[in-house]
């Protein structure tokens, strides 16, 4: 049971990272109906980008930690969305309305470049972090010696995700751009002649999605404390996951889909065996596509004749 | 009335037209929402944009150029380089000011109008004759060599090797990618089941290559057919990404399952082809000494070539004889409208598991080749990035365009592995500068420009599989891409 | 057209019977039951959501009915106790000396086209339009071809019974462009030829299949009166010298009312009227769920149809 609640805990804090990078893929999927295939490498540049803040913060004497991850936060959130900005720019703003498979093409093309390109910039090895925050919250200590404990950064981790989410909704649901941003996803030709900038729409998409996958990768340094260039694409496909789990398009559906995969994930590897908890995740996304592709909380599609 | 009539049928564009007109809507980029157009001059307008993309590039490789983050003792070091990153928002900044005043004069720089030039597409003599002149190259390849490179023909030999390796696993992707249109991303599980069949077979149970290449390509059929099955009613990007899935699964079985693969340590000492049993290596009963020829190692390379280029020649000849072949024609059908073809009496199941069995096959047999040619495989070496790169040949050659296969191919692999001797450039970029670091980035760069630069390809022209007068080929645009409807 | 003349009562080639067919709660179709005579063109009309197209998908397997029988008696004529036993069986089909029978709503949609030879066209034209008129024929005849290459090997190996039966394929398919006048096209691919040129060669493609039913979903739509004239001749010659029996959905009154030999109008998922062309075009509910009027103006408005269809309203092609 102490066990068990424990998977838990870890579960939900996994899943919380799943979910903000999978908030980007089905935001871009739903607008443009591509797979951005870069988006885990945006994670990845993110959680790069706050570890260097960190490091030159500490370099210029500020230790303060509320301060730290806030200005971590900050920088990483706009440093990244710059790189989002810019993907859409160069790789897939060229293709659109182009062949269905070229944008795919590009978008592998740019995970790739990405990857190297980290690599190149910041080598190849395993970059540790010591945990900044430390301790966390005892609920329960059992007889057993199994300590249920729920740490800091788990919290910090669940609290962000949910405001985060929660403002999020907001954005969608009651801002003008919300209002442009769903009706480009229905109809984009439509919403152009209604005077919607539609590029500009599709660039902030990329932008909120590079944000957020920013803030995960932000966390995911915090949580592991270690990070490399190959991060990316572990990450992208399960979050990929999470977002068809949860019903491609929707945003409730994104962060259902995450915690489910998170769930998945730790308590597999928690009862059955660690090594296959990838092939876990994976399993589930293609019996989710083959039995259910409309996923959790999306609209089915019916065949057209 | 009748004048009514007349009238409304004179305003009706004639249908082709007005299916052309639908598509070109369809297609196009540039929305109706245009932003005002700027009344600034040339220059002022350059300046400015070379700014904006000089302050982008800042922000984008502050954290990549400026700072890096180095394993010191103890933890992470930082360590500041702003001269790298001045140098490079410099270059951005010079690049885009040059590029707007003189390319794009004055007009908005869209890349999208690059799309136009490349419209134009290749005639059908051109092919036939390139693929003729290729074709003879290929077979006269080792001695081409031998004669005219010998310094160098081990080296450039394995990479022909290398690079027809990859053409064959191309022509095998293309028929289920271009012919058949069912995006697959997990390629590549084919290609491993392939040499792990063939290194289990011929380690365990002693078969000669010759016995193991059939029956490894017959593993890999069956795995197409059973990876194939589930995935029959997805479409497009999900079946992209539920065949990405499962290609992972696949690897991550070989790195755990110890007992039979050999889990990351892979299988070593898979024996090597042989002529009729002749062996090529020094001694006794080997290739040297039953013709009576001086022992070379380059012998191996070139039956390895020959190897390698019959096998590819056999899977280009029967695609083309298929694509003639009622079934082929199904392929094609169902990549055309998949609906239309269940109307016809058309059992998609059977065309689909075809096609996935067909291309499994094939990357089965490359995956044998595969196994022979290292002697030692473990699945490091079937990751997502091949089945990445395997696609990206298939796409930047052209869907379903085996020429295009064979040009990508030797750009992509040809060009990237030349980088390797690109040794001069240190004198440039410091001794510290290793060309093969940049490879892969290269070679993603690559793949988004050709994509901008030729969205359907470099080859982009069908072919009709039969012809009543005159063989006309068929623009791109015409063609789908099984994109489902 | 007399009241003895009702070839559907007598030999049907299809029966339709309590055809059901829900989306949700949408009643789509509600408990329609009809017959096609075997050798007639028959048309099923109606406004549009009247269920035309669910029918059509229903009877090529495209959609299985919620409820409902539909059987197709390809050759002879097959006794009612057959047919209930057949039902009752479970099976999807029988095939006997005294005729064949086939229960089109347990049927897969490929087996339909394969087996029980029922041919169909879209509403918006379904070509392959990136292969040729030609290849687009070919397709057509994939099953038999299928035959004939021994399943892809014999064609491998180029066995000359794959060669003979490939030549004897385009044979076939060259004589169906020449029929609907799209020979010089042969070599085209099919999205470039002009609209009424793919609703040609659509049709030809479904007779390339060898059906015994041609279902056609609005085949005049988007033609302009000449074209629409040739159609009418098109189909009177596909029912009078290949014995296709025609089924289709049409708007374009004028070919409904010039060539069917029989006419099913729908409203709301209901058949409201079943006859002859003359007995239809008289029947006051049809006039009034086209018009949608009362009972009163019904006088007024027959008048005023007898017009409309004189003239041959074109425009009114459902695009």
């Amino acid at each position: 049971m102490e066990y068990f609640l424990q998977q838990l805990i870890n579960g939900v804090t996994l899943g919380s990272i799943y979910g903000l990078i999978a908030i980007g893929y089905t935001m871009v999927y739903g607008i443009i109906g591509m797979i951005n295939f870069a988006h885990g490498e945006i994670f990845m540049i993110g959680s790069f980008i706050a570890l260097a803040v960190f490091l030159a913060l500490a370099a210029i004497g500020i230790t303060f930690l509320p301060l730290v991850l806030l200005l971590m936060v900050v920088v990483a959130m706009i440093c990244t969305a710059a790189w989002g900005w810019t993907i859409e720019r160069v790789a897939y703003r060229p293709l659109r309305g182009s062949f269905r498979l070229a944008p795919l093409i590009t978008a592998i093309g740019m995970s790739i470049f990405l990857q190297n390109f980290v690599q190149v910039t910041q080598g190849a090895r395993v970059k540790p972090l010591p945990p900044q925050i430390q301790g966390g919250i005892t609920l329960m200590d059992s007889p057993s010696g199994i300590v249920v404990q729920i740490s800091w950064i788990q919290i910090i981790i669940i609290l962000m995700t949910v405001v985060l989410m929660a403002g999020f909704s907001l954005l969608i649901s009651k801002t003008s751009l919300g209002r442009q941003q769903r009706a480009c996803e229905q109809d984009r030709k439509m919403a152009s002649l209604l005077g919607v900038n539609v590029d500009r729409t599709i660039s902030l998409t990329f932008v909120m999605g590079a944000g957020l996958a920013a803030v995960a990768g932000m966390m995911f340094l915090l949580y592991y404390g270690v990070i490399d260039f190959y991060i990316g694409f572990i990450a992208g496909v399960k979050a990929f996951t999470a977002a068809v789990l949860g019903g491609i398009g929707s945003l409730p559906g994104a962060m259902l889909g995450g915690l489910a995969i998170g769930l998945i994930e730790t308590f597999w590897s928690g009862y059955f065996s660690v090594e296959y908890k990838d092939v876990a995740a994976f399993s589930i996304l293609a019996i989710v596509l083959i039995f259910m592709p409309s996923g959790l909380l999306g609209r089915p599609e019916v065949e057209k004749v | 009335m009748a004048n009514s009539t007349t009238s409304a049928s004179a305003n009706r564009p004639e249908g082709a037209e007005r299916l052309s007109e639908e598509r070109r809507e369809a297609m196009r980029g540039e929305p109706p929402f245009v932003e005002a157009p700027t009344d600034d001059t040339r220059l002022v307008r350059a300046l400015k944009e070379a700014g904006v993309t000089a302050g982008l590039v800042a922000v984008l490789t502050l954290f990549f150029f400026f700072f890096r983050t180095d394993i010191a003792v103890g933890g992470l070091n930082l360590t500041v380089d702003p001269k790298s990153w001045i140098i490079a928002v410099g270059i951005a900044f010079a690049g885009r000011f040059l590029l707007t005043y003189f390319v794009f004069a004055g007009e908005r720089p869209t890349i999208g109008g690059w799309k136009k030039v490349a419209a134009a597409s290749a005639r059908w003599p051109i092919g036939k004759v390139l693929g003729i002149t290729l074709l003879l190259i290929a077979l006269t390849l080792p001695f081409l060599l031998m004669t005219l490179l010998p310094g160098q023909d081990r080296y450039l030999l394995d990479l022909s090797i290398l690079i027809l390796t990859y053409v064959m696993l191309g022509w095998g992707l293309n028929i289920v990618v271009g012919l058949a249109g069912l995006l697959d991303l997990g390629y590549v599980a084919f290609y491993a089941v392939g040499a792990y069949s063939f290194a289990l077979l011929a380690t365990n149970f002693d078969l000669g290559f010759w016995i193991c290449l059939p029956m490894a390509g017959l593993f890999a059929a069956l795995w197409g057919v059973m990876l194939g099955f589930p995935v029959l009613r997805l479409r497009g990007d999900y079946l992209a990404i539920v065949t990405l899935a499962f290609g992972e699964i696949i690897r991550v079985v070989l790195l755990n399952w110890y007992d039979f693969t050999g889990g990351p340590n892979g299988i070593l000492g898979i024996p090597k082809p042989t002529l009729f049993g002749l062996e090529f290596s020094r001694g006794e009963g080997s290739f040297s000494d039953f013709f009576g020829l001086e022992y070379s190692s380059i012998q191996r390379f070139v039956f390895l070539y020959y190897i390698i280029l019959a096998l590819a020649l056999l899977t280009n000849f029967v695609t083309m004889r298929m694509r003639k072949l009622p079934v082929g024609r199904a392929w094609e059908a169902l990549r055309e409208d998949e609906i239309a073809c269940r109307s016809l009496g058309i059992n998609t199941v059977n065309v689909k598991l075809t096609a996935f069995a067909t291309g499994a096959m094939f990357g089965g047999f490359a995956g044998s080749f595969f196994a022979t040619r290292q002697g030692f495989i473990s699945p490091e070496s079937f990751t997502f990035i091949e089945s990445a790169i395997i696609l990206a040949i298939v796409v930047l050659g052209g869907l379903g365009s085996q020429l295009g296969v064979v040009i990508a191919s030797v750009v992509m692999i040809g060009g990237i592995e030349l980088l390797r001797n690109l040794t001069g450039l240190q004198a440039i970029f410091g001794a510290g500068f290793d060309p093969t670091q940049y490879r892969m980035l290269i070679f993603g760069l690559a793949m988004v420009l050709i994509m901008v630069w030729k969205p359907r390809g470099l080859v982009s022209t069908r072919t009709p599989s039969a012809i009543y007068k005159e063989k006309k080929t068929i623009g791109a645009d015409l063609v789908a891409q099984g994109e489902g409807h | 057209m007399n009241e003895n003349n009702r070839n559907w009562a007598v030999d049907p080639v299809l029966s339709v019977e309590h055809l059901t067919m829900r989306f949700g709660g949408l009643v789509a179709v509600d408990d329609l039951s009809f017959d096609v005579g075997r050798g007639d063109i028959t048309a099923l009309i109606g406004p549009n959501g009247a269920g035309k197209t669910t029918v059509f998908n229903c009877v090529t397997g495209f959609y299985k009915p919620t409820e409902g029988r539909i059987a197709l008696r390809r050759e002879g004529t097959v006794s009612d106790a057959a047919l209930a036993e057949l039902t009752r069986g479970g099976q999807q089909y029988r095939r006997a000396d005294d005729g064949s029978i086939f229960l089109l709503e347990r049927m897969a949609d490929f087996k339909i086209t394969e087996i029980a030879g029922v041919a169909r066209t879209f509403q918006n034209i379904r070509l392959f339009g990136g292969m040729t008129a030609l290849e687009n024929l070919l397709v057509a005849q994939h099953n038999e071809l299928m035959r004939a290459s021994g399943y892809t090997i014999g064609g491998l190996l180029g066995l000359p019974g794959y060669r003979r039966a490939a030549e004897a394929a385009k044979e076939k398919a060259i004589e169906w462009l020449r029929r609907v006048d799209l020979l010089d096209r042969a070599d085209d691919p099919a999205a470039d030829l002009p609209y009424g040129a793919q609703r040609r060669l659509e049709i030809a493609r479904a007779l390339c299949t060898n059906p015994v039913l041609l279902c056609l979903d609005e085949p005049a739509a988007g033609l302009n009166p000449r074209e629409s004239a040739e159609l009418n001749t098109l189909l009177k010659y596909i029912r009078d010298e290949h014995g296709v029996s025609v089924l289709l959905i049409e708007h374009d009154m004028g070919v409904v009312m010039e060539i069917s030999d029989h006419i099913v109008v729908l409203d709301y998922g209901k058949k409201i009227s079943d006859g002859t062309a003359s007995e239809v075009r008289n029947d006051p509910k049809v006039i009034a769920a086209y018009l949608g009027v009362d009972d009163e103006e019904v006088e007024e408005v027959e008048r005023d149809l007898d017009v409309a269809t004189a003239h041959t309203p074109v425009q009114g092609g459902a695009l």
